[in-house]
């Protein structure tokens, strides 16, 4: 055991003597859960809007009007109708409403239907599919006959009342956060020692290799348990996620997804020889697919059944899941066991086959 | 002698066992299945509707969510409770209430209000829900009064949907795929290869040398350069094969930006590699900044909707100015012209970058 | 003295904070010597030898090497001298033949005066076999020959090795002498730090540092001379136990 624990304390060295790394794997976590948590939402606001009237009178004036005092569109200006083109072209505007030139005539009297052309026309910018739908949402609802706008719905939203993004998003930017630091740290440090030649020495002491793994596990567990305090203790204080659910129940949940974390580190270190294939894997390959498949901007109930099928090897999908569940919703542990006993499969079986390939090379 | 510093780099990367294989693969499976992820059209959204009005505005709504294939209808009941709880154990995810004097109320001055609630949780198809779900009642009053003759006819409003008429999220997508991978591959790879020079030690044996920094640096900015170029080549023939998608605008307006997006990366990368002694700390700052660029430059959520502080942030972000680029010209045929602006910007900073690397690569402690 | 000294040294000093590496050393080396740069480990042999070929700034003091400054024209230096670390530093994943001709052209030469330099160094290293080998895989002897015959590829003025002969074998670290003589008696200065004392007894004269000063100078026979030592290895430890910094 003495050899054990002076592994451990020299692996808690390696980390400590080099203060610049310690310090960003420490502050980014930080960073990035507030920028995150504050700056990105997935509501469409502030749609820009350029008018074209040839005949402005009361009505479309009073329509601009609502159009710049509503926090959904910006009114960007009257443009003549031959730059529609290159206005949205330029960027310049995400839609232009086109008002025809008897416009004011027509609302006045409903009932008159001189040609088949419409009172209005919307023309949006589709390329951004997203604000072009939400925005001719807005609109279409802002150039109704207010008679009809009286009656809109009103709106809520469960557990998520102020539609706060950061509620949708911290979930996301942990699952993504941990793995990617913890496997980098791991796969690297073994990896380095593969490099150096270090490992032969190690590996030649009368410590078990399991125990030699197990050692550069602890201080990097250790690390990454501090990363988990400061995101929980910024969500609930900062960023006022609620934590309706059981504290215990996340940390329990983060813990053992930090294990998986870590025992996917090791895995990358048996199948990479340098540094650079390890990070390549742990960072570049790994950060694509995690964005996209995780759940985390992309619902994964959305996606075409095979993806779906391949979004269950991301283990980050069942810990956003388990995490929204737990601090957002507010639900008992008992409602993500299976998040939990996938994830530990998961765990167990990435350690069993880096250990495997571990005790492979050895002889 | 910048001849056969080129000339190293590039037999240093083929020989790789690892990295010709990856530029090549990665790329092609980004483009092969991820822009079958990206549907941000939620469909099948789960209504409970709790109809206390029983009216017939009440049942056409109904008959309308039936109708629609956005929509899933679980139940119809008048238990508010009741659909709440179904609500929070996800059976569905928006409730609609609608309460009882409804349609009476139409006429009034003060109407009643129907009530739209939803899971949000999953802030996606909650507000999605909640919108789609408002512009169905909302047209289904207008509807209603139309047939009475009381308010313009809904064919008065037509929405054009220009550039992307079909509303394909694909398309939107695509290219900001290929923008992830140019500023993964781009950033990345030169700060891990300079940084490995740094830890291996043969770095020093060129600072012996007479090669000037700028040719070293050079060597190694052209190598990602046309790494990028080829990258970039891979992803815009499959998005043509694959999903049907040419650049409405030109070709070389596309490639101007992005030769010029990768030397923005690289020479990010280089800054980044020369400020750090180690691999482990390059790639988490490099890691760090990529997070940012993916983020927050309005690649997958809108720029216009984050508070204006973090607005201002993305002024500083490289990828804003070339994601606007790739989507204007991908889908709308936009011209350096329309978009100087932005190949400017870029310009700049692949200038100041650039300079910055070469400058903070120092020979001599 | 014929000529001026072709690396010249005076008050040279640098400090890293509080702690100074280098401690106002001053000597000169004439050209054609074999200059023996002696000191335990952490007396600042390596830290003057990289002021002194241009990657490293002096704090103060100043010196010239192939008539260049040290301190401002540390580039002009890097056209004159070759360099090997103590750290084997050609690249492992490229050829002896790609790692010499890369060198070669780093330092401008023609790409036939590369091909003949090139045959002429197998030659003599009698490396025909494995021109086409990656460098990673040969051993560590080989590497360290290859490494020098490529720091003297551009028949440099002075060349500076970095305990060039660390973990080699015996019969491989004579090998490695004999080039060395064989740079020298072709007109190079060659400035060598080393561990081992036998080898000391090659050089034309050696200089012993401790505590980042130099404590003695001179040739081999004049020091064991002055110290009443039989051997070299005598008169480093009866220096080097002065020593009050550690490691």
């Amino acid at each position: 055991m003495g050899g054990f624990l002076s592994f451990v304390k020299k692996e808690t060295l390696h980390i400590v003597r080099d203060p610049r790394t310690m310090l960003i794997a420490l502050l980014m976590p930080v960073v990035q859960i507030l920028l995150f948590g504050f700056a990105i939402s997935t509501e469409v606001n502030n749609v820009n809007v350029a008018v074209v009237a040839p005949r402005p009178g009361e009505t479309i004036r009073q329509i601009v009007m609502r159009i710049g005092a509503s926090s959904y569109l910006t009114f960007k200006g009257f443009i003549p109708a031959s730059d529609i083109d290159r206005t949205l072209r330029a960027g310049d505007a995400d839609a232009v409403v086109v008002f025809a030139d008897d416009y004011d005539r027509r609302t006045a009297d409903p009932a008159s239907k001189p040609d088949g052309k419409p009172a209005v026309q919307l023309i949006m910018d589709a390329s951004n599919t997203n604000t072009a739908a939400a925005g001719a949402g807005y609109l279409r609802q802002l150039l109704t006959n207010p008679e009809a706008f009286k009656a809109a719905p009103e709106t809520r939203l469960l557990f998520n009342p102020q539609m706060k993004s950061a509620y949708n998003f911290v979930p996301g930017i942990m699952g993504l956060i941990f793995i990617l630091i913890c496997a980098i740290l791991t796969s690297v440090s073994i990896v380095r020692e593969k490099e150096t030649g270090t490992m032969e020495v190690l590996l030649v002491s009368p410590v078990r290799p399991l125990r030699i793994i197990l050692a550069k596990m602890i201080p990097y567990f250790t690390l990454s348990c501090l990363n988990l305090a400061s995101i929980l203790l910024l969500a609930r204080y900062v960023l006022d996620v609620p934590m309706s659910g059981s504290v215990a129940g996340i940390v329990g949940m983060s813990l053992l997804y930090l294990a998986l974390a870590l025992a996917l580190g090791l895995f990358i270190s048996t199948i990479a020889d340098t540094q650079v294939t390890a990070l390549i894997i742990s960072a570049i390959l790994m950060l694509i697919p995690l964005i996209m498949l995780s759940g985390m901007v992309f619902p994964i109930e959305n996606m075409p059944g095979i993806l779906q099928a391949v979004s269950c090897i991301i283990p980050a999908r069942w810990y956003i899941d388990a995490i929204r569940k737990l601090m957002i919703e507010g639900l008992p542990f008992a409602d993500v066991l299976d998040d939990f006993f996938i994830l530990a499969a998961m765990t167990a079986a990435l350690i069993g086959v880096a250990l495997k390939k571990f005790n492979d090379k050895l002889e | 002698m910048l001849r056969v510093l080129l000339e190293k780099e590039f037999l240093q990367f083929l020989r790789n066992p690892f990295l010709p294989r990856m530029a090549l693969i990665f790329p092609v499976m980004v483009m092969l299945v991820f822009p079958w992820v990206t549907t941000m059209d939620v469909r099948h959204i789960g209504v409970a509707v709790v109809d206390n009005d029983r009216t017939e505005t009440s049942r056409r709504l109904i008959s309308k969510i039936g109708a629609s294939d956005y929509y899933t209808l679980q139940e119809v009941t008048d238990d508010f409770a009741g659909a709440l709880d179904a609500l929070e154990s996800c059976a569905a995810d928006v409730v609609l209430e609608i309460p009882d004097g409804f349609e009476e109320g139409l006429s009034s001055d003060n109407p009643k209000k129907a009530s739209i609630s939803a899971n949000g949780v999953n802030a996606t198809k909650g507000s999605l829900g909640t919108q789609y779900l408002q512009q169905t009642l909302m047209a289904t009053l207008v509807e209603l009064q139309a047939e009475r003759g009381a308010a313009p006819a809904p064919e008065t409003i037509v929405v054009q949907n220009r550039y992307n008429p079909t509303l394909e999220y694909r398309n939107y997508m695509i290219p900001a795929l290929m923008i992830m991978l140019l500023i993964t591959l781009g950033g990345f790879l030169p700060a891990l290869n300079l940084v490995n020079e740094k830890e291996t030690g043969t770095i020093e044996q060129i600072n012996v040398t007479p090669v000037s920094r700028l040719s070293f640096t050079l060597a190694k900015l052209v190598l990602y350069w046309i790494i990028g170029f080829v990258v970039l080549t891979l992803a815009l023939l499959l998005a043509w094969i694959v999903y049907g998608l040419v650049p409405v605008g030109a070709a070389g307006a596309i490639y101007l930006a992005s030769m010029l997006f990768v030397l923005v990366m690289s020479g990010f990368g280089v800054i980044v590699a020369n400020y750090s002694s180690t691999i482990l700390q390059a790639i988490f700052v490099m890691f760090f900044f990529v997070m940012i660029f993916i983020l927050m430059s309005g690649l997958l959520t809108p720029i216009a909707s984050m508070p204006s502080w973090a607005q201002c942030i993305t002024y500083f972000l490289p990828p804003r100015y070339f994601i606007e680029i790739m989507r204007a010209v991908y889908l709308k045929g936009a011209t350096l012209r329309d978009l100087w602006y932005d190949y400017a910007a870029l310009a700049l900073f692949a200038a100041v970058f650039n300079t910055a690397a070469a400058l903070t690569y120092k020979k001599q402690l | 003295m014929e000529s001026e000294p072709i690396i010249r040294v005076r008050e040279l000093s640098k400090r890293f904070g509080d702690f100074t590496a280098v401690d106002r050393i001053t000597f000169d080396v004439a050209r054609g010597e074999i200059f023996g740069f002696l000191g335990a480990n952490g007396a600042g042999k390596t830290t003057a030898m990289r002021m002194l070929c241009g990657l490293s700034y002096p704090t103060s003091g100043s010196g010239t090497v192939a008539g260049f400054d040290i301190a401002r024209e540390g580039e002009l230096i890097k056209r004159h001298i070759g360099y090997m670390s103590q750290r084997f530093s050609l690249y492992d994943d490229l050829t002896v033949m790609e790692n010499i001709r890369l060198y070669g052209g780093i330092y401008g030469l023609s790409r036939r005066e590369i091909l003949r330099r090139t045959a002429a160094l197998l030659e003599r290293l009698d490396f025909r076999a494995e021109r086409h080998t990656r460098v990673g895989r040969l051993p560590l002897g080989w590497k360290q020959k290859l490494a020098f015959s490529v720091a003297t590829l551009h028949r440099p003025e002075v060349v500076f090795l970095d305990e060039p002969t660390g973990g080699v074998d015996p019969v491989t670290r004579r090998q490695f002498w004999e080039l060395i003589y064989e740079a020298a008696a072709e007109g190079t200065t060659l400035f060598v730090t080393t561990h081992y004392m036998d080898e000391a007894e090659y050089c034309s004269r050696v200089s012993i540092m401790v505590d980042g000063q130099i404590r003695a100078l001179g040739a081999p026979a004049e020091l064991k001379r002055h110290y009443g030592a039989r051997t070299m290895d005598e008169v480093f430890r009866m220096l080097a136990r002065e020593a009050k910094r550690t490691e």
